[in-house]
C-alpha cells in the first residue's frame, strides 16, 4: 500500500531535482542567447577585425576598437597573477604542510572571510590607502596598471589558496613518508615531492585566479584610471574589458550598446577559454 | 467698460480660487504616477523637486530614475516615461521632442586645492585635454605630469564639456574617466596635480573652481554671461505631456520650484534665457 506511493514520490522528488539541476544550464544559455543577440550584430556590421584589432574606442562616433582593453585585461590579469600566485601557493603549502590543527583552525576561515568581502570594499581601501601611497613615492596619478595588480592579486587570494590547498592535501600521506624516510628534510619533500604531484591542482587553482581577475569589475573601475590607451608602463592608467561595460552602459545607446554587448561577447570567449584550460588540467591529473 | 472687465475678472478670481478645494476632495481617490529619467546630473535636483511637489500634491507619485542624457532621451521618445532629463543640448534628430530648459548649469574646471593655478585660458583647457599640454610646468607650476580627468562617454556632462570646450577637437585616450560627477570630485580632491570638470553645483570646499579667461564660474557671471561654460538642464516630453506631468513641470518653471534650483546652486531659467 504505501510502497507505489514511496515510489511516485521518489520519482517526483527525482524529477524536480532534474528541473532544478537544468534550470542552471537554461540561464546560462540564456545569458549566451542574449549577450550574442545583442553583440553579433555590430561584428557584422563594423567588421571583426575592426572591433578585435581596432585600437579607437569612440562608440558616438563610429569607432569600436577594443583591442587596447583586450591588452590592458590581460596585462592586469598577469600582474594579478604575479603578486597572487606565489602569495596564495606560499598561503597553501604553509596551510597544508606546516600549520597545526591550531593554525589552519584559525587561517581556513579567515581566508574564507577575504572570499566574502565585497568587490566594491576592496576597490575603495585601493582607492583610499593604495592609490594616494603609489602616487606619493612612485609617481604617476596613482590609477595605474600596477594599483590595479595589487588590488586584484589580493582579491585572487581566496581562489588560489583553497584549490592549492585541496590540492596539495590530495597527495598521498606515503609519498612524503616515503621522501623522509630516505632522510630528506620537510622543505625538500615539501619542494621536490608535494609541490609537484599536487602540480596540475596548482596550475588549476592559477587559471581559476586568472578568469576571476579577468572578470573583476567594480574594484577595477575604483582603481584603474580608466583611460583609453594602452598603458606605456606600470603608473599609467588603463581600462580593462569589463570595466569598460560597467562605466558606459548606463549611458549608451544604438551602436554604442552594441558595441558594449560586443565587449561582453569577446570577454565571454577569453573566460570559457580559461576555463576549459582548468578542466582540462584537473581532468589530465585524474585521468593519470 | 474697464471696471465691468475687473468685476469679471474678480469673479472668475473667486471661482477659481473656490475650485481647487472642490476638485482636491473628488480627487483623494485617483492618484497620478509622473515618470522622469535621464542625466545623473539633473536627477538629484529632480528628486527635491519631486519631494517638495509630493508634499504640496499627496495624490502625485514622481518616480525619478537616473540613466543618462541619452538613455533620457531614448526613454522619451520610446514614451516609456512621462519626462526625461537632459543636461546638454538635443541632437537634430532628437528635435522630435519638445525640450523645456527648466535650470541653467554652469560647468566648473576643477583643480585641487594645493594647486597654485587658479586661472586658465579656455585654450589651455582645451589643450590640457586633447592632450597637447601634459605637464604642470607649461602652466607655470612644478614639473610634474597632468593627470587629466574626464567622463564616460555618453554622459551628458562630457557631451556638454565637448561642446563648449573641446569644439572640434577630441579628448585625448590617456585621459583618466570616472562614471560620475561625485568620481572626479574624488579623484581632484585627493591627487594635488589633477584636473577634471564637473557640474558647478556639486563644486565644494574640497576642489577649487579654476577662473576660465579670468571669470570666476559662480551664479552671478552666469547670469551676466560672462562665464561661457553653460549647458541648460533640460526637460523633454514627446508631443503633449500627461496633465499629471505637465502640473509638475508648471511647478517646476513656478517661483517656488525655481527657488529651491537657485537655493542647489542653479541659475534658474527665467534668469538666464
Amino acid at each position: 500500500m504505501t510502497s507505489p506511493n514511496a515510489a511516485t514520490r521518489e520519482r517526483l522528488v527525482s524529477l524536480t531535482l532534474t528541473v532544478f539541476a537544468f534550470s542552471s544550464l537554461f540561464f546560462l544559455f540564456l545569458i549566451f542567447l542574449f549577450i550574442l543577440i545583442e553583440g553579433l550584430p555590430l561584428f557584422f556590421k563594423a567588421g571583426i577585425k575592426h572591433i578585435i584589432l581596432g585600437f579607437k574606442w569612440a562608440p558616438t562616433r563610429g569607432s569600436f576598437g577594443i583591442f587596447p582593453m583586450i591588452v590592458s585585461s590581460c596585462m592586469v590579469t598577469v600582474g594579478a597573477l604575479l603578486i597572487g600566485a606565489p602569495l596564495g601557493l606560499g598561503c597553501a603549502i604553509y596551510l597544508a604542510e606546516y600549520a597545526g590543527k591550531q593554525g589552519r583552525i584559525y587561517l581556513k576561515p579567515s581566508l574564507e572571510l577575504l572570499a566574502g568581502i565585497p568587490s566594491v570594499v576592496y576597490g575603495f581601501l585601493g582607492v583610499v590607502y593604495i592609490v594616494p601611497v603609489i602616487r606619493e613615492y612612485l609617481g604617476g596619478s596613482g590609477f595605474s596598471l600596477l594599483t590595479t595588480s595589487l588590488v586584484l592579486g589580493i582579491m585572487i587570494l581566496p581562489t588560489v589558496i583553497s584549490i592549492s590547498y585541496d590540492a596539495l592535501m590530495s597527495v598521498p600521506r606515503s609519498y612524503r613518508e616515503g621522501s623522509l624516510a630516505m632522510g630528506a628534510t620537510k622543505w625538500q619533500t615539501v619542494y621536490r615531492v608535494v609541490v609537484p604531484s599536487a602540480r596540475s591542482g596548482i596550475l588549476a587553482s592559477f587559471i581559476l585566479g586568472m578568469g576571476r581577475a579577468v572578470g573583476e569589475t567594480m574594484a577595477v573601475i575604483m582603481v584603474a584610471g580608466n583611460a583609453l590607451k594602452i598603458p606605456s608602463g606600470v603608473l599609467e592608467p588603463l581600462r580593462t574589458l569589463t570595466s569598460n561595460i560597467a562605466l558606459e552602459l548606463a549611458y549608451a545607446s544604438g551602436d554604442h550598446r552594441m558595441g558594449l554587448f560586443s565587449t561582453g561577447v569577446v570577454l565571454l570567449i577569453i573566460i570559457m577559454i580559461l576555463n576549459y584550460i582548468a578542466n582540462f588540467v584537473i581532468r589530465r591529473k585524474v585521468l593519470k | 467698460m474697464a471696471c465691468c472687465r475687473a468685476i469679471l475678472l474678480a469673479g472668475i478670481a473667486l471661482i477659481m480660487s473656490a475650485c481647487p478645494g472642490g476638485s482636491n476632495h473628488t480627487a483623494v481617490q485617483e492618484s497620478f504616477t509622473v515618470n522622469i529619467a535621464g542625466s545623473t546630473s539633473v536627477m538629484p535636483f529632480s528628486e527635491k523637486l519631486a519631494e517638495h511637489f509630493m508634499l504640496e500634491h499627496p495624490t502625485f507619485a514622481i518616480n525619478v530614475q537616473a540613466g543618462g542624457s541619452t538613455a533620457g532621451v531614448q526613454a522619451c521618445i520610446s514614451h516609456t516615461v512621462d519626462i526625461g532629463m537632459c543636461s546638454r543640448e538635443l541632437k537634430a534628430d532628437e528635435k522630435v521632442l519638445t525640450a523645456i530648459p527648466i535650470c541653467y548649469d554652469g560647468i566648473a574646471i576643477v583643480v585641487n586645492p594645493r594647486n597654485p593655478v587658479t586661472s586658465l585660458a579656455l585654450s589651455q583647457v582645451r589643450a590640457i585635454f586633447n592632450g597637447s599640454i601634459k605637464n604642470w610646468s607649461e602652466l607655470g607650476w612644478i614639473d610634474r605630469r597632468i593627470d587629466a580627468v574626464s567622463r564616460e562617454e555618453g554622459s551628458g556632462t562630457r557631451g556638454a564639456f565637448e561642446e563648449l570646450v573641446m569644439g572640434t577637437d577630441t579628448i585625448d585616450d590617456a585621459t583618466m574617466v570616472q562614471d560620475s560627477n561625485g568620481s572626479v570630485r574624488e579623484v581632484v580632491a585627493t591627487d594635488p596635480y589633477a584636473i577634471g570638470y564637473l557640474s558647478l553645483g556639486i563644486v565644494d570646499a574640497r576642489v577649487t573652481a579654476v577662473a576660465i579667461d579670468n571669470v570666476k564660474p559662480s551664479p552671478v557671471t552666469i547670469h551676466e554671461k560672462q562665464y561661457k561654460i553653460v549647458r541648460p538642464f533640460l526637460y523633454l516630453t514627446l508631443g503633449t505631456p500627461s496633465e499629471a506631468a505637465q502640473l509638475f513641470i508648471n511647478y517646476v518653471l513656478s517661483d517656488d520650484g525655481q527657488s529651491i534650483l537657485l537655493k542647489e546652486g542653479l541659475i534658474p531659467a527665467y534668469d538666464f534665457s
